[in-house]
């Protein structure tokens, strides 16, 4: 079964979303998705593990071998996000239960999760294809699935917030397929491999560099960078609780990945070097994303807002480290991807046990958490710290490796307002912990029944969190894989 | 014609025009289609593009009615865009090779195989539907998902809010044609046809345009119209919502399984050589399962489409929709 991992990786929570469908019991449905998840996560570990050990593995669905076929490519750049994405969802579905239990009406929780599962197979599937048009349809399969979830917040403004981002999604979407299609008019091929091999014969001709622009920018609406990002602190502040953590922790990583996997691994980088001067584009776009989307950040009331901008803001932190161009650069981005997903995924599952006790994440009724909610509160602090780029905090190892890759080509400015950048990341987590943990509760006595969160919620929440020293700590799992991923992607290819 | 009906689209302060002009577009794009020789994407575009979705559009202007919000401001900088994505596209055209060229490099790299081989490796006259269902039936089990997550969407989202069983409020579930002879009759005429022309189109795929996709549209459209003449009720007695999304998510687990039992007779995934010892049969069997399990989904969730909007109209007063 081993030459099989890679499908099954995307088919067990494909197939399993229909099957969740006819499970009965919302405590059933819950344990067959964590199930799933999990094993999937499973899955993702054996893969990587395999990857390191043999390097890249290739499969060829239908038996048909690339490019006739479709070919699932797993090396280690995917191997490292699909191990991301897989985790992320099995921890975030651990705590979920009561959350879920509260926030989604009974009728609608077996939607809930076949939706989730559906969203994992699309993201996984993005990951693991090696066929730009597959590549399409999981990403398809996984926004249609994430719309669902957004929609089902229980506030009835998640409905438009969902709304508003299917439409740019949808953009995002076209862009993609118009760029693939161009793609394969240019070269006759849909395999990455494929495209790789093909595309310098025909990089002269304008088709190729439209089809470049419209899969970059396509790709850029999907991952909220800067301009492009107004869907979504909209969709993050609506949506569930427990969606908010899952696709801050995977859906925009996956996107960074897709970014990452066109422009060097189908176009090349010699391609992707020679058109404009796209890289002081993307660090310029990716600075005035951390500071502008940081500072709305500080003024925000809407605290899972507040934690949305913030994800604009390190999205930025990411765009800068890709448009830095260098092995160094990439590495920090990819190491961020990573260091983001564990921040946010603790910080947004610490703000899902806020709703399940007080019903409100404004920053005005958190006075006095930390009384009440000891654990939390506790989570919130250093997740915050870690979001700052605290030493101990994996924030603090992907800010350091951002800093030198921009120190190495004597980006001295840019290394300096990365710096600046994080300052403002402390002034809007200071007021998150100022009224925590000294202004007085507004409700003035602790009797009405507000306490710690469930004890499932704050496992789930302290394995992140615990995650996140972890590895701020130890740093050689991510950093070893995303030094390795850089350098794969940077060998010139797949 | 397309340009035309396009602007005309954008144009007009009328949704129920905008929708007929969408059908009209739909129409207008599958004969263009046509004459470019691909008769398979016609065929879907006719009975989705001219038919299903304007159909759901007008049920939508049911509920909301048929006039634009009139709004003052002028969307300069969502122009500005339009006009930029658009001289980009005509940018990409300028260096694409011409049109019917036979050097073009998309006839040259994987085309060739597909035309060449497909007879030999597959058996089956149509090379669309072998592309489709055997060399990326993956692809094909990925756009299944997609319309299995738009019919868990359309019911997550909008049988939330109506809780009550349809069945318990007569009103919502009347026809509006229950006066009307003649559509009545003919109706009744009709519909035993399409089903069949549904069955002929799924079991047809494999010689000639059709498949999955085309059918379970057609399918379904007979059981809407059903509805549309005798009303919600007297449908659901024959299918249900339950059942409906049972049989949805069995089409959809149908195709996997397909791909499964692949696996576990120790071939890859979606490989039917797999299935029986003759590659020719297997791969037969294999595009015929897994275009049973496309039709199912496809079928179901357009159903449930159809009910799901049907189903939240509040009240229907007799004939307004038809006057538009």
């Amino acid at each position: 079964m081993l030459i099989h991992l890679p499908i099954l990786q995307v088919i067990i929570p494909l197939l399993g979303a229909p099957l969740c469908l006819m499970v009965k019991g919302s405590r059933f449905v819950w344990g067959f998705t964590l199930l799933v998840s999990l094993l999937a996560s499973m899955i993702s570990v054996a893969l990587l593990w395999q990857v390191e050990a043999n390097g890249t593995l290739s499969y060829a669905l239908g038996g048909w071998q690339a490019p006739i076929g479709i070919e699932y490519r797993i090396d280690i750049l995917s191997a490292y996000l699909l191990l991301i994405v897989s985790c992320m969802s099995t921890i975030v579905l651990l705590g979920g239960y009561r959350s879920i239990e509260k926030e989604i009406p009974v009728s609608n929780q077996s939607y809930f999760y076949v939706a989730y599962l559906l969203c994992l197979a699309g993201l996984l599937g993005i990951v693991a294809a090696g066929d730009a048009f597959n590549v399409f349809v999981f990403l398809e399969i996984s926004s249609l699935a994430s719309y669902i979830l957004i929609g089902l917040g229980k506030d009835r403004r998640a409905l438009w917030a969902s709304f508003q981002y299917l439409i740019v999604g949808t953009i995002g979407a076209t862009f993609i397929l118009i760029g693939v299609g161009y793609l394969y008019i240019m070269t006759g091929t849909l395999n990455m491999v494929d495209l790789a091999q093909r595309i310098p014969s025909v990089s002269e001709s304008t088709t190729v560099l439209v089809a470049f622009a419209f899969l970059i920018v396509g790709v850029c609406l999907k991952l909220a960078m800067f301009p492009l990002h107004v869907w979504l602190p909209n969709a993050y502040a609506f949506a569930p609780s427990i969606v908010t953590a899952f696709l801050a922790a995977s859906a925009t990583k996956v996107a960074v990945y897709l970014l990452f996997r066109f422009s060097f691994g189908v176009f090349g980088i010699e391609l992707t070097e020679s058109i404009l001067p796209l890289h002081e584009v993307f660090i310029g776009l990716g600075l005035a994303g951390v500071f502008a989307a940081s500072l709305v950040a500080v003024f925000q009331q809407n605290i899972k807002r507040l934690f949305a901008y913030s994800s604009v803001a390190q999205i930025g932190y990411m765009i800068v480290g890709y448009g830095l161009d260098s092995v160094a650069g990439s590495m920090a981005s990819l190491l961020h991807l990573f260091n983001h997903a564990l921040m946010k995924a603790s910080l947004f599952m610490a703000l899902a046990a806020v709703v399940y006790r007080l019903g409100s994440v404004q920053l005005k009724d958190l006075a006095g958490l930390a009384s009440v909610m000891p654990w939390t509160a506790a989570a919130i602090v250093i997740g915050g710290l870690s979001l700052v780029g605290v030493p101990l905090t994996v924030g603090f190892v992907s800010k350091w490796y951002l800093v030198l890759a921009a120190l190495e080509q004597d980006l001295w400015w840019v290394a300096l307002l990365l710096v600046v950048g994080s300052l403002l990341a402390i002034v809007y987590v200071w007021r998150i912990v100022e009224q925590m943990y000294f202004a007085p509760s507004t409700s003035g006595d602790q009797s009405d029944g507000t306490r710690e969160a469930p004890i499932g919620l704050l496992t789930a929440l302290w394995i992140l969190v615990i995650a996140n020293i972890y590895f701020g700590i130890d740093t050689r799992l991510p950093v070893g894989v995303a030094e390795l991923a850089a350098e794969h992607i940077f060998g010139g290819r797949l | 014609m397309l340009m035309v009906t396009a602007v005309a689209i954008a144009w007009t302060r009328h949704l129920f025009s905008a929708v007929m002009l969408a059908s009209i577009y739909g129409l207008v794009s599958a004969s263009f289609f046509v004459a470019m020789d691909a008769v398979d994407v016609a065929f879907t575009e006719a009975a989705v593009g001219a038919g299903i979705s304007p159909l759901l559009m007008l049920v939508t202007l049911r509920m909301v009615g048929a006039k634009e919000a009139t709004s003052h401001n002028h969307p300069y900088a969502a122009l500005i865009i339009v006009a930029v994505v658009g001289v980009l596209l005509l940018l990409g055209e300028q260096d694409l090779p011409a049109f019917g060229s036979a050097d073009a490099p998309a006839h040259g790299h994987v085309a060739p195989h597909y035309l060449q081989e497909s007879a030999a490796e597959i058996g089956i006259p149509n090379v669309v539907t072998s592309v489709l269902a055997s060399y990326r039936a993956f692809d094909t089990l990925g756009e299944v998902a997609v319309i299995f997550t738009a019919g868990i969407g359309v019911m997550a989202l909008l049988f939330s809010d109506t809780p009550v069983h349809l069945r318990n409020l007569p009103n919502t579930s009347r026809s509006t044609m229950e006066d009307q002879v003649i559509p009545r009759v003919v109706g009744k005429i009709l519909i035993p046809p399409i089903m069949l022309f549904a069955l002929y189109v799924q079991f047809h795929g494999e010689y000639g345009p059709g498949g999955g996709f085309q059918a379970g549209v057609i399918f379904a459209s007979a059981v809407i119209v059903y509805v549309m003449l005798f009303g919600l009720d007297a449908a659901m007695q024959v299918v249900s919502v339950s059942w409906l999304r049972f049989l949805a998510a069995c089409g959809l687990l149908l195709y996997g399984a397909v791909g499964v039992v692949c696996l576990l007779a120790g071939k890859n995934f979606l490989d039917y050589n797999a299935l029986l010892p003759d590659h020719i049969a297997a791969q037969h069997l294999g595009i015929l399962v897994i275009e049973l399990g496309v039709g199912v989904t496809v079928a179901c969730v357009v159903m449930l489409l159809f009910f799901a909007f049907v189903g939240r109209i509040p009240h229907l007063p007799d004939h307004e929709a038809r006057d538009g």
